[in-house]
Formats: structure tokens, sequence, C-alpha cells
């Protein structure tokens, strides 16, 4: 891995974050060209494609070219589920990954031993660029398992030579104690569970503020300024935010750095454009779009021009920490009806397909997103219909607990439903209006100046 | 023998119970008798009323989900030990009472109970063999009318 000296001391600046750009487009575009390459060869449905465009799989004269590659979309993975999308034979497979689809199948990721080599590298980047180093004890509270997260923060922190424990998430009063009698340095975990960390900490009597704690890298779901602000008064940190997404590799596809000037992406290994959602035209630096992610060094499941629905703006000026690799906003909204709760990705479709199962009809349903102390919660309010109404209590809360376990296994998440009575679920005009999000997800000012925010 | 019963849907927040009884009072339609069940999360208002056809319709209007319901009212000495002696003879069956309720109308020392069985024509057919008054919708507003 470049930069590491072995036994030694990982040195950010090492890192390709810093090359002249002249030398990292070319290297960008000779990376494009042999996954294009690869895909094509490799992934019937790629091949398919460039063979309908008539596009010839060595035909990049130029980085721009790659806009005459097709799109994929998350649809593309649950139509070749589960191995469709495998550029490599699952003898050099050493790791597959899950997170949740659009409907009640998962979508899976798959890597070869150095497609994780490429992981653990940006994971040690992004937590340099943190400032954590050999000396750090990381407290790594993302989830272990099919999730990117526990895994993708775990190996990395290793590989830089931090300390890591493994205490995966859940159990907050443990976490606490951990923090507290490990000395822990930094901490990784979603920003909410953290400030429900922080509420917790103080009902035990520990003193956040006054724990050797001094970095949290938080991630996987949307927070705002006004969080990070909350987080590093009340704790006495210093809060990063970190980027990725299963379908390129996991966590590491972008980190903060000490500027808090949106997220330096690690274009080496993962090409960004950003799109008009509307009509797929490639937007410029500086506007508003979709971020589309092409992995450029990936092998066992290549994605061109894969769309994240994220919507962001990418800003291509020198950060006055060095690096020169192209930022993106933090992410404050989608351009589909996904959310993000604890963690995990739900798409309204999942919960419409869990209740289908259990009531043979599509009810009105609404579901309803609230934050207390700092935990996310779920409910789904659920119309009554004639077919299931009855006059006995247990025939309804038997019928509400069966929805509440249909919800509940498909998306691994713990969901209140209430039934409503009918038609009390407001109707909108048009497209229904199936998400209330009551978390104070505000919306976010993009690359803001450190300068100008005021601390209360 | 059987009485229609009918079961509205509500939420469990306040006003919930004044809408429906002004929609039935609205329409010149009294009630007989009513149970009010709640959970923590919605609550089920059980109402016998004067007609119930006419009862269903106007609150199916009004927005209302209606499920009507065959119950059985029971004419029971209102006594220490009139519902004890009742209910022995559905102990050794597999007649099942999936909720009841009670009420007495100030006469004749008598009570009448409203029964929800898994089986009511079993059930009516075991309350009439012991020789006890089931009660049909007619007489029942009789009674309480009278």
């Amino acid at each position: 891995m470049s930069g590491e000296a072995p036994g030694g001391v990982f040195h950010p600046a090492s890192a390709p974050d810093y090359v002249p750009l002249a030398q990292m487009r070319q290297l960008q575009l000779e990376r494009l060209r042999a996954v294009v390459r690869r895909a094509y060869d490799r992934v019937d449905l790629f091949r398919r494609r460039l063979d309908e465009r008539n596009f010839p799989p060595d035909g990049l004269g130029t980085l721009a070219d790659i806009e005459r590659l097709p799109f994929t979309t998350k649809a593309d993975l649950r139509d070749t589920y589960p191995f469709g999308l495998f550029a490599s034979p699952i003898e050099d497979v050493v790791r597959v990954h899950a997170s949740s689809g659009t409907t009640g199948k998962p979508i899976v990721v798959a890597y070869t031993r150095h497609d994780l080599e490429v992981w653990t590298s940006v994971m040690v980047r992004a937590f340099a660029a943190c400032g954590l180093n050999r000396g750090d004890v990381l407290q790594n509270a993302y989830g272990y398992g099919l999730f990117t997260g526990g895994l993708g923060a775990h190996y990395g922190a290793e590989a830089l030579g931090a300390t890591v424990i493994p205490v995966s998430g859940g159990n907050t009063d443990r976490q606490i104690m951990v923090l507290k009698d490990f000395r822990v340095t930094a901490i990784c975990c979603t920003p909410s569970y953290f400030t429900h960390l922080i509420e917790r900490a103080a009902e035990l009597g520990v003193g956040m503020r006054d724990l050797p704690l001094r970095v949290g890298i938080f991630g996987a779901e949307p927070w705002t300024e006004s969080m990070r602000r909350h987080i590093e008064i009340e704790a006495g940190i210093q809060a990063f935010d970190i980027y990725g997404l299963s379908e390129i590799i996991g966590p590491g596809v972008a980190i903060e750095c000490p500027c808090h000037r949106g997220l330096h992406i690690f274009e080496d290994h993962f090409y960004p454009e950003v799109i008009d959602p509307e009509t797929g035209r490639v937007m410029p630096d500086g506007e508003e779009g979709e971020l589309v992610l092409t992995t450029l060094s990936k092998q066992a499941m290549p994605m061109i021009r894969y769309r994240t629905r994220d919507i962001t703006a990418l800003a291509g000026e020198p950060c006055p920490c060095g690096r020169t690799v192209r930022r993106m906003g933090r992410i404050a909204r989608r351009s589909d009806d996904m959310f993000i709760i604890r963690g995990v990705n739900v798409f309204p479709s999942q919960i419409e397909a869990a209740l289908l199962a259990v009531e043979g009809a599509l009810p009105h349903y609404q579901i309803l997103l609230t934050r207390h102390k700092g935990l996310d919660a779920m409910e789904v309010q659920v119309e009554v219909t004639p077919e299931l109404f009855s006059d006995k209590i247990g025939a309804l809360e038997g019928l509400r607990q069966r929805l509440a376990y249909a919800v509940e296994h498909t998306l691994g998440l713990k969901v209140e439903i209430t039934l409503a009575a009918p038609r009390s679920i407001r109707r909108s005009e048009g497209k229904a209006e199936r998400v209330i999000d009551r978390r104070n997800l505000t919306k976010e000012v993009r690359h803001e100046d450190p300068s100008t925010v005021s601390v209360p | 023998m059987k009485i229609h019963q009918l079961s509205l849907f509500l939420e469990n927040k306040p006003g919930q119970m004044v809408q429906p009884c002004r929609v039935l009072a609205d329409a010149g339609i009294g009630i007989h008798t009513l149970t009010l069940a709640d959970t923590q999360q919605f609550g089920l208002l059980r109402l016998i009323v004067t007609d119930w056809e006419q009862g269903r319709a106007i609150l199916e209007q009004a927005g209302y989900l209606v499920n009507v319901t065959e119950v059985v009212a029971v004419e029971v000495a209102d006594r220490p030990g009139g519902l004890a002696g009742l209910l022995d003879l559905f102990e050794a069956s597999d007649i099942n009472i999936e909720y009841m309720y009670a009420f007495t109308f100030g006469r004749e020392d008598k009570a009448v109970l409203i029964f929800r069985f898994d089986q009511p024509d079993a059930a009516i057919g075991r309350l009439r063999a012991a020789g006890v008054n089931v009660v049909n919708g007619v007489e029942l507003a009789a009674r309480i009318h009278a």
C-alpha cells in the first residue's frame, strides 16, 4: 500500500490525494480504460449495453468520453441478484457484503483480495485525514456483519496502526464504559447514535468532555452542520463526515479533512460526476445534481457510472489542506425516496412489499420518522381496511403484530405499527407523501467557510 | 334470536367518542347500550342501537369503518351468583366467549348480558335448554323503554 512504511508511521502527505492534477487525470484515464475493458469482457449486462450503443470497449479517448457510457442503477443490481454483476469467478471473490435493495431482496457486493486491499488503503487515508495514527485507540461502533461499515473501518484502522476496539453497534451503556475505561481517543458510528451516546453518558454521570476522546468519524446517514456543532461542543471532539456506499466499496469513498470544506473523494479509485437526475446531463463542478461514481480499480464488481441518488455538488478549487482531489458537498438529500434510519437504507417500497404480503392488498400508509434523545425511531401508520377490521381486540392486535413482524423481518429494524382510522392519513394531490421526517435534518449550507460558522 | 352489534374503529385521542354519537343522534337513532374497549393505540366502540341497518349506513356515510357482529343478549337475575350460574353452562363446552358486557335497566331485578360467542347458535341452544331467557332485538328495545 502506498505511503505505508513497515512498522513506521503513515504520513498522509504520501498518499495520492496530493498528486498534481494532470498526473491524477492520466491515472484515471488509464484505470477507466482498464475497468471498462474488464466489465465488457466479464459482465453480460455491461457488454450488451455497450454493444447496443455501438461503443467499442476501447473507445475512450479522453476522460470526458465517460459521458458516452451507460449508467448503472440499483435496479440493475436487483435484476441480476445475487451474483450477476460479478466480474471475477467465485474462486477469486474473498468477501461479500449486502445492503438493502428497493424491495425485499438485498443487493450483494463482492470483493477480491485486491479490492479489500484498496478498501483498506482508502480507509487508512480517511482516518489519517482525520488526524488519527498509531497510538490512537479507535472504538468502532459501526455494526459488524453484512453492513460494510464495521469491517471497512476495522481493517482500515488496523492497517493504520491504531488500536481497534471492535465493539460493534448497540449496548449503549457498555459503549460508554469502553469509551471511558479503555481511554478511547477516536470513535466511529452514525452521528445520530453518537448524539444518543452523549445523552446517555450525561445520564450516567460521565462527562464526555473530560474523556481522552478527541475525534469522531461519522457517516452512513445524513447529518447537519448544527448536529456537528452540538456534537463538538457537548463531547469536546472534532467531528468528521465520511461518505461511502456498498455498491462502490463501503465507507471510504470520501472524507473530510480538518478544513471541513466538503469531503475529499479518493479520485484515484472512484471517479465522480454530478448529473442532472432528470436528463442525465453532466453538470460542471459547483452545480448541484446527482452524484455518479465509477470504480476505477475494482475487480470483483466494477461499477460504471453508478447512480448514487445522493444529491451534492463537486468542488474542484484547491483546499487549504493541500489535497488536490476534488471535494463533494455534504449529502443533504436524495433524488429518490430512500431514507436512512440508524444507518440502514430504507425504501418505502420495501415497507409496501411487507404490508402487501400480510394484507393481500396495499393499505394506505405513512411512515413517520422521529428522533428522541438522539435515537431515530420509525412508525408506520396503517389505515385499517374493511376486510381486516374486526370487532375483536385480539384480532386487531394480532394484525398489528403480523405487520410489525413483516416490516421488521424485511428491514432488520425495529418498527412501531400504528393502526389508523380509514381516511385519517392525509391524501396529497399526485404522488403520495409516504414519509414524514420529523428528525430536523434541515437543509445544509454547502462548503461553508468555517470562519463564518458561529459557535453558540 | 341474535342481535346486531355495530363496532367502530376509533383512534386513541381526545374527541373520538363524541363524533359517532352525534352522527347517530342527528339521525334520531338511539343507543341501547355500548362498550368501549381500548388498547394503548386504538379503541373499539361497540354499540347496540335502535336501528342497526340505518345506523350502519349513516356511520359509513360519515366515513367510519363499521363492523356488524351478531351477538346474543341474555337476561339474568341481578343478584350475586346470577352471572356465575350462567357461565357454568359453558364451562364444560368448547364454546368460547370472545367478550361480553352487561347492563341493567332498573326493573324486575334483571340485568341483560351481551355475549360475543365463537359459536352463537350452539350457545343459544344450550341457553334455551337450560331455560335461560335469550332476548331478541324487539324485546330488548321494549324492555329498555318500558
